[in-house]
C-alpha cells in the first residue's frame, strides 16, 4: 500500500471537516467537524509513522494518543460552553450568538 | 488486489461516507451517529496500519466517551427542533464547497508529492505490529514531558468545566 | 497456531464461533429461567414450574409469545433509530465474547486448538472498547422513542455508563502491571496459577470489588437500573418497545451479564484453572474439563448477579454518582498507585495484596469521613403536637 493513499484519504476527511465548519451553523455539528479534522490528522500521523519503519516509527502513534487526550479535554470544555450558551440564549446557532454582552 | 487493499477501500469509503453524512444530516443525532461510523472505520484503518493499541483507544475514547457526551448534550438540550433554521444560504454554501474542493486538491497535491515512493508496509509483514509495550515505553521515556503536560491540560479542562457549571448554578440561585 | 494450515484454522474458528454463539443464546434462556426460579426461592415462592421439568421450558414459551406478539411501531417515534437501537445493544454483547478464553486447548486433527475465538494482543482493551458501545443502544432507543420517560432513562444511562466505565478501565490496570507486557486475556488467564491464592482477586481485592461493581452498573441491573427504574420511569428506555424488539433488549441484558462474568472470571478468578484438575485426562478431555471449570466459575458469578439483584434496593441518582466518583474511582486509582509502588520495591505479590487491601480501607475511611463532615445535617423540626420528630418529618 503506497503511503499516498492514506494521506489522500486523510486530506479528504480533513476537507470534509472544513466544509462542515463553513456550511453548518449548529455549534454542536461544527464541533463534530473539528473532531473529524483532528481524526484526519491522526490518520496521517499513524500512516506516516508506519512508513518510517520499526526504528523510529512509533512516535506518530504516541502523538495520536496526545491528540486524543487534548480532544477529550476540548470536548468537555466545549460542550460545557455550549450548554451554558444555550441556557442564556436558548440557541446554539453560531450566527445568533454574536454579541459580547451576555 | 490483495486483502489489504480491499479492506483499505472498504474502510476508506465508509469513513468518507460517514464524514459526508456528518455535515449533510439535518438532525444532530444522525450527524453524531455518522461520526461514530467514521471513527469506527478509522479504527479499522489503524488496525490495517498495525496500530492496534491506537485503534482500541480510538474506539474507547472517541466512540465510547466523546460521542456519548455529544449525544448526552444533544438529548439534554433537545436540539432537534432548533436545527431547521440553522442553515446558511445556497450561494454561501456553494462558495464554501468550492473553497473546500480547492483545499482538497491542495491537500492531495501535497500528499502525493511529499510521499514519493514510500510505501506503508502491510500490517502483518516483516515490520510487525506496534505493541502496547513499545508505545508505553516511548510515552514514559522520550515523551515523558509532553505526557505530563497533557495531564495538566486535562486538569485544566476539569477545573474549567467545574467553574463553568458552578457559575451557572450560582446564578440560578 | 503458527504451523496450523489455513483450512484447519478457518474450520476450527467457524466451529468455535457457532458453539459460542449458541452457548450464549442457550445461556440467556437458562439465565432467564434461573433468575425467576432463584428470585422465587429467595422470596419463598415457587417461580415458574409448569412448562417442562422444573419450568425449564418457560423461556422457550416466553420466546414464542414474544415472536407472535404484534410488532408495534408507534407513530411518534423516529423510525430508523427506533429499529436500529435494539440491535445496537445486542451486537456488542455478541462481539465482545470473541476474545474471551473459555478453556485451555483441545487437540484435534493433530493440532492444538485453543478454546478461544481470537487471541489478540489488545484483548482486554478490545473488551472495554466493545462494551463501551452498548450504551448507544440504550441512548438511541431512549431518544428515538420520543417519550419523556424514555429520554430521562437514556440521559441517566449515558451519564452512568461514562462514570462507571472509568472504574472499569482503571480496575484492570493493576493486573496488567503484574502480568508480563501484554494485554492478551489468554496470557492473563495463564499467568494465574491453579490455586485460589494465586488468582488476581486476592492480590487486587479492592480493584476486584471496584471492577465488579462497575460491571454491575454497566449491565444496568437492579442496584443500578436507574435507566429503567419502574417506579419512576415506567420502563425507561424500552417503554415504547414491544414484541421481539423488546426481547432483544431483554436478551442483551442477560448477554452482557454472561460476557461480563466470563471476563471477570478470566481476569480475577483464574480463568479455567482449578487445582488438581490441570492435567487430568488426555489432550481432548483436559480441554473439555478446563472449559467445564470456566463454565462453573462463570455460573457461580452469574448466581451472584441474581443474588445481588434480589437483595439490594435501587440507588438514588445522586447516590449512584457519589458512589461511582467518590468511592469506586478513588479505590481503583489508589490500587494502581499502591500496586505500582509495592511491586517495584518488593516484587512480591503477597505484599502487593496486603498493601492494596490496607490502602483501600484507608481511602474508604477518608472519603466516608469527608462525606460525613461536609454533608449538612438535616434540620430536625420541632413538631407542634409535642410528639418526638419521626423519620417522616425529616424527609423532605
Amino acid at each position: 500500500m503506497p503511503l499516498e493513499y492514506y494521506l489522500v484519504l486523510s486530506a479528504l476527511l480533513f476537507t470534509i471537516g472544513v466544509i462542515g465548519v463553513l456550511v453548518r451553523r449548529n455549534a454542536i455539528i461544527i464541533f463534530m467537524c473539528i473532531e473529524l479534522m483532528l481524526n484526519a490528522a491522526n490518520l496521517a500521523f499513524v500512516a506516516i509513522s508506519r512508513s518510517l519503519g520499526e526504528a523510529n516509527g512509533q512516535a506518530g502513534q504516541v502523538f495520536v494518543i496526545f491528540v486524543m487526550a487534548v480532544a477529550a479535554a476540548e470536548v468537555a470544555i466545549g460542550l460545557a460552553i455550549i450548554v451554558s450558551v444555550f441556557k442564556h440564549r436558548q440557541t446554539i446557532n453560531v450566527d445568533e450568538v454574536n454579541s459580547l454582552k451576555g | 488486489m490483495n486483502a489489504e487493499q480491499i479492506l483499505f477501500i472498504l474502510f476508506g469509503a465508509v469513513s468518507l461516507i460517514g464524514a459526508v453524512s456528518v455535515i449533510s444530516f439535518r438532525h444532530p443525532i444522525y450527524s453524531a451517529l455518522s461520526l461514530v461510523v467514521t471513527f469506527f472505520a478509522q479504527a479499522g484503518l489503524f488496525i490495517l496500519l498495525g496500530a492496534h493499541f491506537v485503534a482500541a483507544v480510538q474506539v474507547i475514547v472517541y466512540a465510547g466517551a466523546i460521542m456519548v457526551l455529544f449525544l448526552f448534550v444533544i438529548m439534554l438540550l433537545n436540539l432537534g427542533t432548533l436545527s431547521a433554521k440553522g442553515a446558511i444560504g445556497p450561494k454561501l454554501k456553494g462558495f464554501a464547497v468550492i473553497l473546500g474542493i480547492l483545499l482538497a486538491i491542495e491537500g492531495i497535491y501535497i500528499a502525493v508529492n511529499s510521499a514519493n515512493d514510500t510505501a506503508v508496509a502491510a500490517a502483518e509483514t516483516a515490520t510487525g505490529t506496534t505493541t502496547t509495550y513499545q508505545i508505553g515505553e516511548l510515552l514514559f521515556s522520550k515523551y515523558l514531558l509532553p505526557f505530563e503536560v497533557t495531564s495538566l491540560i486535562l486538569l485544566a479542562a476539569l477545573i474549567g468545566v467545574i467553574v463553568l457549571v458552578k457559575r451557572e448554578s450560582q446564578e440560578e440561585n | 497456531m503458527e504451523n496450523m494450515p489455513l483450512l484447519v484454522l478457518i474450520l476450527s474458528s467457524i466451529v468455535k464461533i457457532l458453539i459460542i454463539v449458541h452457548l450464549l443464546l442457550v445461556g440467556v434462556m437458562i439465565m432467564i429461567w434461573a433468575e425467576r426460579r432463584v428470585s422465587g426461592w429467595m422470596q419463598d415462592r415457587l417461580g415458574p414450574n409448569r412448562v417442562g421439568p422444573q419450568g425449564l421450558l418457560q423461556p422457550v414459551a416466553d420466546g414464542l409469545k414474544f415472536m407472535f406478539k404484534e410488532d408495534l411501531i408507534p407513530n411518534h417515534v423516529d423510525k430508523p433509530l427506533y429499529v436500529l437501537a435494539p440491535a445496537m445493544l445486542l451486537i456488542p454483547a455478541f462481539v465482545a465474547v470473541a476474545v474471551v478464553p473459555f478453556g485451555s486447548s483441545i487437540t484435534a486433527f493433530g493440532y492444538p486448538i485453543p478454546l478461544q475465538i481470537a487471541d489478540i494482543n489488545i484483548g482486554i482493551l478490545y473488551i472495554l472498547a466493545i462494551t463501551s458501545l452498548g450504551v448507544y443502544g440504550v441512548v438511541l432507543g431512549a431518544w428515538a422513542s420520543n417519550n419523556k420517560y424514555s429520554l430521562l432513562g437514556g440521559l441517566r444511562s449515558s451519564a452512568q455508563m461514562i462514570s462507571y466505565e472509568l472504574t472499569l478501565g482503571l480496575g484492570i490496570i493493576g493486573i496488567l502491571m503484574l502480568t508480563g507486557n501484554t494485554l492478551s486475556l489468554r496470557t492473563i488467564a495463564i499467568e494465574q496459577g491453579a490455586y485460589p491464592w494465586q488468582w488476581n482477586f486476592l492480590i487486587h481485592f479492592p480493584a476486584f470489588l471496584a471492577f465488579t461493581t462497575a460491571m454491575f452498573a454497566e449491565t444496568n441491573r437492579l442496584p443500578f437500573d436507574l435507566a429503567e427504574a419502574e417506579q419512576e420511569l415506567v420502563a425507561g428506555y424500552h417503554t415504547e418497545y414491544s414484541s421481539m424488539k423488546f426481547a432483544m433488549f431483554f436478551m442483551a441484558e442477560y448477554m452482557n451479564m454472561i460476557v461480563g462474568s466470563a471476563v471477570t472470571v478470566t481476569l480475577f478468578l483464574g480463568g479455567w484453572h482449578f487445582f488438581g484438575l490441570e492435567n487430568v485426562g488426555g489432550p481432548v478431555w483436559s480441554g473439555l474439563i478446563s472449559f467445564g471449570i470456566f463454565f462453573i466459575k462463570t455460573a457461580i458469578f452469574l448466581f451472584g448477579f441474581i443474588w445481588v439483584r434480589w437483595t439490594l434496593p435501587r440507588f438514588r441518582y445522586d447516590q449512584l454518582m457519589n458512589f461511582g466518583w467518590k468511592f469506586l474511582l478513588p479505590i481503583a486509582l489508589t490500587s494502581i498507585v499502591v500496586t505500582g509502588i509495592l511491586w517495584i520495591t518488593t516484587n512480591s505479590r503477597l505484599v502487593v495484596g496486603i498493601g492494596n487491601a490496607i490502602s483501600a480501607f484507608i481511602v474508604v475511611s477518608i472519603v466516608a469521613g469527608l462525606l460525613v463532615m461536609t454533608t449538612p445535617k438535616p434540620a430536625i423540626q420541632e413538631s407542634d403536637s409535642g410528639f418526638a420528630p419521626t423519620a417522616l418529618d425529616t424527609v423532605e
